[in-house]
């Protein structure tokens, strides 16, 4: 951003990502119970070819590509946005409790049959579970309060949402709804169709403008922030920006999806050393790399030969939980070395 | 010109951290504010650059300070916090960029004179070497300079600056009160959270001493530290070194703990 010679991969990324995101998308619509051509994919998505290939590419198997792209990017984003708040590369949506709170609300509208009367409860539930848990989240920690006090009372709202999600487990009417809730809570994309997007897309584009609005002022926070508050940075206000962001944006992921972790915690660092690591230039390239993991992650999915279909959710844990481990382990290694300095 | 504070009191519960401090700040001068652990200087500071709710007002040419224009307050006022810190090993060219914030409408554009700016922090501490490195790699005086360089770039007319001169080695002690100095001597007010006694009646024009959240003493150098005043408010005794004009103060030995000196 701020260098005038970025090195190559740097310039490379975007359109890189982008290659990758198209390729990925094509490999996407081949997949499913027939396999169909490239050709045959790219013809009928412009409704040429075979009309049964038309409604099986645009009608079936779309929906699933473009949701995939779009719960991608906008986990990338969170993620970006939240490590560039809390300068902390640890931090993930799931810190602040956001898409456990999104789990519940969603179990909630699944439980009490709210769901099935009426379909569209089921993300409106989760949204709303996600800005509550944002809204309750500064009223215990205060706008102006430290980043650390904002952790704490996010561990122990994720910790009240999880034991939510447990009890209505618990309680469950019959063995087939606890599955359902247990199913539903793996994340998928199966059988989603142009509603779940039209449902999804309002807080999406809500979360990726006000996100992308505030990218500038994180590189300020670099250096603390006493030097941004001092440098002209209105903090609580972007606080409450990123985390009104953050919750539209996962709350709307969950409740399409189901609970896709890591996601958020791994983009950002696929991408952060090929832009300087200055936290205002993450946020795109993150984006598009989300989008292409979970393309990804949603193929292999359907690849993987199983007796029934891979959740993308499982996929994207055991990916992301070694990576998390190997982070940790490259912190403690700086911090010894910083320690010896 | 002239930054006033006007018995700026901060309060935390039932303490009071700094009372009723009233103070100026002109251009071309050096200020070191000098006072014990805990007397409140860096809350002070604080307060001042508007990260502290107080009573009391802080006024910039007899106006009250911009409050709400948090870029127009950024302009006048740059503070260099303790610590040094940096979380994203980005480079020093970004870092001292980030001193231009106040100005541009966005550190992805910056203009000639931004730039210019730069250049000329990253000369006047002695960093322009350092311009490629990653912050997180540089060592504690580097550190040091490159912070003092982001805090120059701004441009203002006042620098807080909270212990600017601790945690470096003899060598960069002396670089660094040299560029405050001359920072002072281009037209700008400088006010140092100092330690070192020695450094403060060498660099000083004028020294503030606080203790136990009150401004007890204010003038040159000469005048304020008195041997009865460091020994009521540091518990020292001082030996002075005769140079030019000036006395250099070291402080030498601990004194006998008295009512007013215990540690608590």
């Amino acid at each position: 951003m701020l260098r005038d010679g970025t090195t190559w991969p740097g310039r490379l990324l975007i359109p890189g990502l982008c290659i990758v995101i198209a390729g990925l998308s094509v490999a996407s619509l081949q997949l499913g119970s027939v396999t169909l051509p490239s050709g045959v994919v790219l013809r009928a998505l412009f409704g040429l070819g075979d009309a049964a290939d038309v409604v099986i590419v645009q009608e079936l198997r779309l929906p699933r590509t473009l949701l995939a792209i779009l719960i991608g990017a906008t986990l990338g984003l969170a993620g970006a946005a939240l490590q560039g708040l809390l300068r902390n590369p640890l931090a993930a949506p799931s810190v602040f409790g956001a898409p456990s709170a999104a789990a519940l609300g969603a179990v909630i509208a699944i439980v009490t049959g709210l769901a099935n009367a009426l379909s569209f409860m089921l993300p409106v539930a989760a949204i709303a579970g996600a800005l509550l848990s944002v809204g309750v989240l500064f009223g215990l920690a205060g706008f102006g309060g430290n980043i650390l006090t904002l952790l704490l009372a996010g561990l122990a709202l994720s910790s009240l949402a999880s034991a939510g999600v447990s009890l209505a487990l618990n309680l469950a009417p019959n063995p087939f709804a606890a599955l359902e809730i247990a199913f539903w809570l793996l994340g998928s994309l199966e059988d989603r169709s142009f509603r779940h997007i039209v449902l999804a897309a309002p807080f999406m584009a809500f979360a990726w403008i006000i996100l992308l609005a505030n990218r500038n002022v994180l590189t300020v926070l670099t250096l603390g922030e006493d030097v941004a508050a001092t440098s002209g940075v209105n903090l609580p206000r972007l606080r409450l920006a990123t985390m009104a962001g953050v919750a539209a944006g996962v709350g709307s992921a969950v409740a399409v999806s189901g609970v896709i972790g890591f996601v958020g915690l791994m983009t950002p660092h696929l991408v952060r050393p090929l832009v300087g690591h200055d936290p205002a230039r993450v946020h795109v390239p993150a984006m598009l790399a989300g989008a292409a993991l979970l393309l990804a992650a949603d193929a292999l999915a359907r690849i993987i030969p199983a007796s029934s279909e891979i959740r993308i959710g499982v996929l994207t844990s055991i990916v992301g939980v070694p990576f998390f481990i190997w982070l940790v382990v490259q912190r403690r290694r700086r911090d010894l070395l910083q320690a010896v300095d | 010109m002239t930054l006033t504070s006007d018995a700026v009191t901060v309060r935390l519960q039932d303490r009071t951290l700094v009372d009723r401090a009233s103070l100026t700040l002109d251009p071309g001068e050096m200020v070191a504010l000098l006072g014990p652990n805990g007397a409140g200087k860096t809350t002070l500071l604080r307060a001042l650059c508007g990260l502290l709710p107080h009573a009391g007002s802080v006024r910039w040419q007899g106006a009250a300070l911009p409050i709400h224009d948090r870029k127009q307050r950024a302009k006048l006022m740059v503070y260099l916090p303790q610590g040094h810190v940096a979380h994203w090993p980005i480079s020093v060219r970004d870092a001292v960029a980030i001193g231009r914030f106040p100005h541009a409408s966005t550190l992805s554009r910056l203009s000639p004179t931004d730039h210019a700016a730069i250049d000329q922090a990253l000369a006047a501490t002695d960093a322009m070497q350092l311009a490629d490195r990653d912050i997180t790699t540089l060592s504690g005086g580097e550190r040091a300079r490159v912070l003092l360089a982001r805090a120059l770039a701004v441009d203002a007319p006042v620098l807080l600056a909270d212990e600017p001169i601790a945690a470096l080695d003899p060598v960069h002690q002396l670089a660094m009160a040299n560029v405050l100095r001359e920072l002072a001597r281009s037209g700008r007010a400088v006010l140092a959270v100092v330690h070192d006694l020695a450094i403060a009646s060498r660099f000083a024009d004028r020294v503030i001493i606080m203790s136990d959240g009150v401004l007890v003493g204010d003038g040159p150098p000469a005048d304020v530290l008195s041997d009865e005043t460091l020994a009521r408010v540091f518990g020292v005794s001082v030996k002075r070194l005769r140079d030019g004009d000036r006395d250099v103060v070291i402080a030498w030995e601990a004194m006998p703990a008295t009512a007013s000196t215990q540690i608590d």
